[in-house]
């Protein structure tokens, strides 16, 4: 068996800059610098790279956390010239290290290709908690930037006593430091520090606010800042070269797969380990209450393992949950388990008493999964009483804190050492993945590698709420809209937080019951300027509470796809009923209001008019006339914040009449997310999103009997395919800020807002489309078919 | 059970139980992280190599029906440090997100365009059907298919064959 492991190419290119020189001998002997001298170590045992490592199991440990306050930790700068930086973030194929490399290049004038980025192993990165909330560039951005300017301001202090004349009558350019009155006098970064420490502490009462006494750059000074260089990560990823935490081998490490209950809900009453005995390399069989697992030596005999154990389960007395036929019906009936007092304005009774016009819809959205391509997985090593996990999770930080908990060992014998992995788009179960790892491996006493098969990760994946939301909306005599009311029903109760060692998977489990976090509905994010307005938000739950595979979690923009359904479908319905252009209808409901803080009607405004602008869109309303073609187009709007990021879409569509099956021909994208660091890597990211968008709209949707999750691998949980791309996607980077060239302009989230509004967007083309209005997702053939059918289209 | 593999013009010997899939020698015997575990299944395309000429889904072939024949995994692609013109492609477009199911995208696109050189949009969607991305990164494949296919046939001689893996 060919045993190794490579660690991220990055890194050992990082590592290739010390190696064999006495600055790393200084690194690794210097006591009271953690990062420099623990990532060395860290790397060379994660690194069992042939013979003589492979041998090395983990080292002891600690593991203490990387100090935020001091520039060493965030920066080190090579004898040739070169830097490495190190961000406690980690990067889900969005580009964000590519961007943190720009910044923080930007800020410490060096070149771009003459840097390097580590993110999010615990030991060799600051804590900056992985990643979240589409707030890498937004929130942890800016620290970056300071500290690699601080980098630069210290650099040139050494180079001024170097040349004896004030830091003032230096220019730096591309890591070379010259003075100005002559320029025959220069020094380059790695001249003046190469190989060695900063010893700058820096200050900042928490990590986001860490801060040296240099200031960054304004934003017209920055030039790698807003180019598009190409990622880093995508070449290792198009020749096999990188290794992913899916591919971590240490020595002596076994295989294990996990055995669900067939039933939600089930009680495990025995194991029979007789009947996978004779199974050869079999080690173990695991199980802690509900928890049950096997491992063996080889993996395609644990997964033999796993389908031929004998296990006696107890079903539950009563159903888990309804069937997802009658989920809505349920969610409807079911008692709220959460209302708070709804948000008033106004007094919409009365408005919509008095309207001319009513118009009343219910939207309804399924559970929907994050399905990664590749099952969860995670890799732990249990030697010399510490542990080692290598994981693609991406807030690795609170994989080890939570792990540390769970096992009951010191925090700082454990780490976790973050790789590439399948998508991670919010709370995967790549978390649970972690947690079993560990604890497989410390039952086992020897390393261990855990994946989910495909029924698992379908079926078991932590699901974004279900969705009812009923809205009532009132039009004046003029069409003007005077009154919405919004109540929405998200089956949500028992949502996760990530890596918490009471409510993963394992932990469930095992019997663990903590209270559940109960979350929220959200409503439907716009500047709309509407004088009387109702919000009520109910949260239900469903019958089984815990151990169940519909357990909620954070999925690329939590509630944003459902809620955005339901409120631009029907701000869609009021302009048909008002006999308004639907783009029209929406710049009248954002025009007059005198509240615009933070410019964000203007860049509501702007941004819808962009994207109106790229479409090339006729005013008209909606529906157009259906005539008797087979093939129905149409084209529909959609417009959101998520934070402070605007997003506008437009979806033009074709529906075969014949078979209901809807194509997204064109997708345009107006996208204002303040400063872009990368626009091609934006440009990636937005259409990503939208085609993820895409696959929620038209395919994905968690379907249950009364005792299991039904949708277990692609053909019964299909997904978008190829033959569905759009023929053309456009995407328009707005900037609707009246200054764009301030030199603060801020930088927003754009990881996740653009998968907001396409759902809304294709259900409106559809409607113009057809003139048929879908209120259930997804748009699937037969659904649309049947609608189309009873509407006589 | 010893099975010689040729794989990525080496032969390697591996003493195994027949019917194991071929996904699990290649990376846990040989050491090759190209050809990943997505589904087990045989839907969904991440384990993709190339046989013979072929794109195979290595999670649900047996090791000894592919005993001696010549298997390509992502690692093979490039020949003497150049990558293949699909590998280029997919970098010039910067075609990846998460990068996972790449292998499957990548690897099919080198058989379609086999048999294919100069595909359609139609010919390209219904060639890289099977090959499914949770990242949806399909425009940007498709794209980058094109992009490669131009540049492979200017490289041809007027009759020539384009020569794969």
């Amino acid at each position: 068996m060919t045993t190794f492991t490579k660690i991220p190419r990055q890194v050992e290119d990082a590592m290739g800059k010390w190696s064999g020189s006495t600055s790393r001998r200084n690194f690794l002997k210097s006591s009271g610098l953690l990062v420099v001298s623990f990532s060395a170590a860290a790397i060379a045992s994660a690194n069992p790279l042939g013979g003589e490592a492979a041998a090395a199991a983990q080292a002891a440990g600690p593991y203490p956390d990387p100090d935020f306050r001091q520039l060493d930790s965030w920066v080190v700068i090579h004898e040739d010239g070169t830097a490495t930086f190190y961000v406690g973030k980690t990067d889900g194929g969005q580009g964000t290290g590519t961007a943190f490399r720009q910044m923080m290049s930007d800020e410490l004038d060096i070149a771009f290709d003459k840097t390097s980025l580590v993110m999010g192993s615990t030991d060799i990165t600051v804590d900056q908690g992985g990643s979240g909330g589409s707030d890498a560039i937004e929130v942890d951005g800016p620290p970056a930037r300071r500290v690699a300017a601080e980098a630069r301001r210290v650099l040139l202090e050494l180079a001024s006593a170097r040349f004896g004349v004030p830091p003032g009558q230096l220019a730096v350019s591309e890591g070379v430091v010259t003075v100005r009155t002559d320029p025959s006098k220069k020094v380059t970064y790695g001249e003046l520090i190469g190989g060695r420490r900063f010893n700058v502490s820096l200050t900042g009462a928490n990590i986001n606010a860490t801060a040296g006494l240099a200031n960054v750059k304004s934003v017209p000074e920055l030039k790698i800042v807003g180019t598009s260089p190409q990622r880093h990560d995508i070449p290792a990823k198009v020749d096999g070269s990188l290794t992913w935490a899916v591919d971590a081998k240490v020595p002596g490490m076994v295989h294990a797969r996990n055995v669900r209950p067939p039933v939600a809900g089930a009680k495990l009453l025995g194991v029979d380990e007789s009947s996978v005995r004779s199974i050869p390399g079999f080690i173990k069989v695991v199980s802690k209450g509900n928890y049950l697992a096997v491992v063996c030596e080889r993996e395609e005999d644990a997964i033999k393992a796993s389908r031929q154990l004998k296990a006696e389960w107890e079903k539950p007395a009563t159903p888990p949950f309804p069937t997802s036929d009658d989920l809505y019906d349920y969610m409807r009936r079911a008692t709220p388990t959460s209302s708070p007092a709804p948000n008033v304005v106004g007094n919409p009774e009365a408005a919509l008493a008095g309207a001319a016009k009513v118009v009343e819809a219910e939207y309804e959205f399924p559970f929907q999964g994050h399905t990664a391509i590749g099952p969860a997985h995670g890799a732990a090593d249990p030697s010399n009483g510490q542990m080692t996990i290598w994981s693609n999770d991406m807030k690795s930080y609170g994989l080890r804190t939570g792990v540390a908990d769970f096992l009951e060992m010191p925090r700082d014998r454990v780490r976790v050492v973050w790789m590439e992995g399948p998508q991670v788009y919010g709370r995967t179960a790549a978390d649970d993945a972690g947690f079993e790892a560990a604890f497989l491996a410390k039952e086992v006493g020897r390393p261990v590698r855990v994946q989910w098969m495909r029924h698992e990760e379908t079926a078991w994946d932590t699901k974004s709420p279900a969705y009812t939301c009923k809205l009532r909306g009132g039009l004046d005599a003029q069409g003007n809209l005077v009154a919405l009311e919004y109540e929405a029903r998200a089956a949500d109760h028992n949502h996760l937080g990530y890596n918490e060692p009471d409510t993963v998977l394992i932990a469930q489990l095992m019997g663990k019951r903590p209270a559940p976090a109960s979350g929220g509905a959200a409503a439907p994010s716009d500047m709309y300027a509407i004088p009387n307005r109702r919000r009520a938000l109910h949260v239900v739950g469903m019958p089984l509470v815990w151990e169940t595979p519909l357990r909620t979690g954070n999925l690329r923009d939590p509630n944003g796809p459902q809620v955005t359904f339901a409120g631009e479908s029907f701000i869609d319905e009021l302009a048909a009923a008002a006999k308004a252009d639907p783009v029209e209808f929406r710049l009248r409901l954002l025009t007059g209001a005198a509240d615009d803080s933070e410019f964000r009607r203007a860049r509501s405004i702007a941004s819808i008019k962009a994207a109106a602008e790229a479409y090339g869109w006729d005013s008209r309303p909606s529906p157009k006339p259906v005539g008797r073609q087979t093939i129905l187009t149409g084209r529909g709007i959609s417009y959101c914040f998520r934070g402070r990021t605007v997003v506008v879409q437009i979806a033009e569509v074709e529906v075969n009449r014949e078979t209901g099956h809807v194509w997204v021909k064109r997708l345009v994208c107006a996208h204002d997310c303040g400063l872009v660091i990368n626009p091609e890597g934006l440009r990636r990211t937005l259409e990503g999103n939208m085609l993820h968008s895409m696959s929620r709209a038209l395919y994905e949707e968690v379907r249950f009997d009364a005792e299991k999750v039904t949708s277990v691998d692609w053909r019964t949980h299909p997904t978008l395919t190829h033959a569905d791309a759009p023929a053309r996607i456009d995407i328009v980077m707005v900037n609707g800020d009246p200054n764009p060239n301030r030199p603060d302009l801020p930088h927003y989230g754009a990881g996740e807002a653009a998968i907001r509004p396409t759902v809304a967007a294709i259900a409106n083309a559809i409607y113009d489309a057809t003139g048929v209005r879908l209120r259930r997702v997804p748009f699937r053939d037969d659904r649309v078919l049947a609608a189309l059918k009873a509407a006589r289209v | 059970m010893s099975i010689t593999l040729k794989v990525n013009g080496r032969a390697h010997a591996v003493d195994v139980d027949p019917s194991t899939p071929l996904l699990y020698i290649l990376r846990n015997d040989l050491g090759l992280q190209g050809p990943r575990f997505g589904c087990g299944l045989g839907q969904c395309g991440a384990c993709t190599v190339i046989v013979e000429g072929k794109a195979i889904r290595s999670c649900v072939t047996p090791t000894s029906t592919v005993a001696g024949s010549e298997i390509t995994t992502l690692e093979g692609l490039a020949q003497g440090g150049t990558l293949h013109p699909l590998q280029q492609a997919w970098i010039d477009e910067q075609v990846p997100q998460c990068g996972f199911c790449q292998n499957g995208q990548l690897m099919n696109a080198v058989v379609l365009l086999d048999r294919v050189p100069n595909p359609t949009d139609a010919q390209i969607r219904e060639g890289m059907n099977g090959i499914l991305c949770r990242c949806m990164t399909y425009y940007r494949v498709q794209a980058a298919i094109k992009r490669a296919s131009t540049v492979m046939s200017a490289a041809l001689p007027a009759s020539g064959e384009e020569v794969v893996a």
